[in-house]
């Protein structure tokens, strides 16, 4: 069995990197992607999760990428949570995330899904940002 | 003509700055709170009726009148954007709708929604203005008998034509009708229904069952459903129609608007009926055919305006008989009695000045609407982004701020907090809201008029059908609850009309979306 790499998925330009880069460490690594989306499930519209649309170019950017790949949708309390779980329930060697630029307070104001994931997971975590 | 004379006094009272403002809050809180799916423009009304006491009654009708277009606007707007019609009556404007959008239409479909429900209202409430004096007139000559007759055919009316189960909506009929005997009895002054409270001494206030069975119930519902799949909306700028839009929906608008204002005025119960009529009759007429079924412009035109004008219709018995229709004129009535107007035949005649004020408001508003949400559009879309337990936190609030602020009694609470469960137990078992509130608000006028007939008599029964107009009314009556059941004991293996309802998914006004929800723990 492949190790995998999850990666924290957003259909922004966020989650569009933190794919681009566990594709590439796929590659180096002779591993498996497991692309997670989730939600909370609360509000009637979230964008930040895939609609059918979006999953299906996903899915046709991940299958071109010769890399194995999967795609997960869930739903949830707490979106980190989510992450984490398919962290630990796939034992993963890595997990990318696609992070936003904010400011100290920012972060405090908004709260953060990569914080939590970066200070829950048992794995090596990479940050990617997309360029300026 | 004399109407007209009247209603220009009604817009010179309500066109002042400070009016329009009270016009401008109402259109965007009603806008608000009816863009959510599952709240229509009646519990918008309901919870946002509080935010009018303490106003002069123009300003209130003002706002009021603001907040009710603009509760049916939102209504539109989640339709199209989501494919999740809020009630009955946009379930038509929905199907077609969601179709242009996904065809990157959404901005025409909201435009023509928009544009024909503000030309629907314009014309309804015109007609009210002639109509409704006429009707008051003669409706002043008609004895407790008929007038009895009358309450029992809206009854029928309400309860059979709408919905799929009868059952359930007889159901919820005697229910409203049992709320509605709680209290004295005014000739005999004994308690009924009181548990022995004296709170419950007096008739339930309107307000509080409605809020209760809209607010709290669709709160409860939504919390017991709490955690969905997200809906897929469709992004939209600003909407606006081009020249050939424009000529493919002035026609639909006026058929619409046509089909429309006669349901709403004959209590045939609601907007369901002439929304559909109208959508086949536009897929009859439409020009490319084809295009039905897959995003024509006619599919929402038309609807959107029978549904405006229906509403609009629907103020002609309200305003001349004091009769109800639809849940939403059953919460304007409840407002009208909170300052002190009396409803009923004498209506127009006793309080002339503020039914003229209040059809210019419905003018005001409708214009308002059209100026102010249009551009507004993609804004509201937005509001679908906030996370449910936010949205009801605020809902909850204002729904108990209004129980509290009727009669300032902490047992009001408790009396919503027992109608939202109610409710939400109506939404679980798929029983129409509407017949409830109708029971509830027509009980009390109904045993009036039966009590008045029979002290006339002597308590002789025959009183009630002494009158030929009643016992035409009964016949009338007779027929809507027989002639359905011949038709199916003839036709048993012939289910309903098989083209045209595919869009239609629940029973009732607010639960028909949840149905297809997929549901998440």
């Amino acid at each position: 069995m492949k190790p995998t790499i999850v990666v924290g998925y957003s259909p922004d330009e966020f989650g569009a990197v933190g794919v681009e880069r566990a594709l590439e460490e796929a590659r180096l690594r002779d591993a498996r992607v497991l692309v997670v989306n989730a939600s909370r499930g609360d509000a009637y519209v979230d964008e930040h999760f895939a609609s059918t649309e979006q999953l299906r170019a996903l899915e046709e950017q991940l299958s071109s990428s010769g890399v194995d790949c999967e795609v997960r949708q869930s739903f949830g309390h707490d979106v980190a949570e989510q992450v984490l779980g398919v962290i630990e329930e796939t034992g993963a060697i890595l997990v990318v995330l696609g992070i936003r630029r904010r400011s100290p307070v920012g972060k405090l104001l908004m709260g953060s899904v990569a914080q939590k994931v970066l200070l829950g997971a048992e794995c090596a975590v990479l940050a990617v940002k997309p360029p300026r | 003509m004399d109407n007209l004379g009247l209603l220009a006094d009604g817009l010179g009272a309500a066109l002042t700055p400070e009016n329009l403002m009270y016009a401008a809050i109402g259109v965007l809180l009603g806008t608000f709170v009816g863009v959510l799916p599952g709240i229509g423009p009646a519990m918008a009304v309901a919870l946002l009726l509080p935010v009018t006491f303490g106003l002069e009654p123009t300003q209130a009708f003002i706002m009021f009148a603001g907040i009710y277009y603009g509760g049916m606007y939102g209504g539109s707007t989640t339709s199209i954007l989501l494919n999740t019609p809020g009630e009955s009556s946009s379930v038509m404007t929905a199907i077609e709708g969601n179709k242009m959008a996904k065809k990157g239409r959404a901005a025409q479909a909201l435009a023509t929604a928009a544009i024909g429900s503000f030309i629907a209202g314009t014309i309804g409430t015109l007609l009210v203005v002639f109509f409704a004096p006429i009707l008051a007139d003669f409706a002043v000559t008609i004895g407790a008998p008929s007038f009895f007759a009358i309450i029992v055919l809206a009854m029928v009316l309400v309860t059979s034509l709408l919905g799929e189960s009868k059952l359930r909506g007889w159901i919820s009929l005697f229910l409203g009708l049992t709320f509605g005997l709680i209290g004295m009895d005014l000739n005999t002054g004994q308690p009924r229904l009181d548990f022995g409270r004296p709170e419950l001494g007096g008739r339930l206030d309107i307000v509080i069952v409605a809020v209760g069975i809209f607010a709290l119930g669709e709160a409860l519902w939504v919390a017991a459903h709490l955690r969905r799949k997200p809906l897929e909306i469709i992004p939209v700028g600003q909407p606006w129609m081009g020249k050939d839009d424009w000529g493919r929906s002035w026609k639909p608008w006026l058929r619409g608007t046509a089909i429309g204002f006669p349901f709403g005025a004959v209590p045939a119960g609601g907007a369901e009926t002439p929304t559909f009529l109208s959508y086949l009759l536009e897929r009859k007429l439409a020009k490319k055919k084809d295009e039905f079924g897959n995003g024509a412009i006619e599919g929402v035109a038309g609807p959107e305006a029978a549904n405006n004008a229906s509403a609009a219709g629907t103020f002609v018995p309200l305003l001349a008989m004091g009769i109800p229709v639809t849940a939403t004129s059953a919460v304007m009535l409840a407002a009208l009695t909170s300052y002190g107007i009396q409803p009923g035949p004498q209506l127009m005649t006793d309080h002339s000045d503020l039914v003229w004020t209040l059809l210019a408001s419905l003018l005001i508003g409708n214009a308002l609407l059209l100026v102010l949400n249009l551009p507004l559009a993609p804004l509201w879309a937005k509001l679908l982004s906030i996370p449910r337990p936010q949205l009801y936190a605020g809902i909850l609030f204002f729904a108990s701020l209004g129980a509290y602020a009727a009669s300032q009694r902490a047992f009001d609470i408790l009396l919503l907090l027992v109608f939202g469960l109610v409710g939400f137990m109506m939404r679980r078992f798929a029983f129409p809201v509407l017949p409830l509130i109708i029971g509830v608000i027509l009980g009390p006028l109904m045993e009036t008029r039966f009590r008045e007939a029979l002290a006339i008599s002597g308590g002789d029964l025959d009183a009630l059908w002494s009158e030929k107009l009643g016992v035409g009314l009964y016949v009338i009556a007779a027929l809507v609850i027989v002639v359905p059941l011949v038709l199916k004991a003839r036709r048993p293996s012939n289910p309903s009309d098989p083209d045209g309802t595919d869009g239609s998914t629940g029973p009732s006004d607010s639960d028909g979306s949840d149905n297809e929800k997929e549901l998440v723990h």
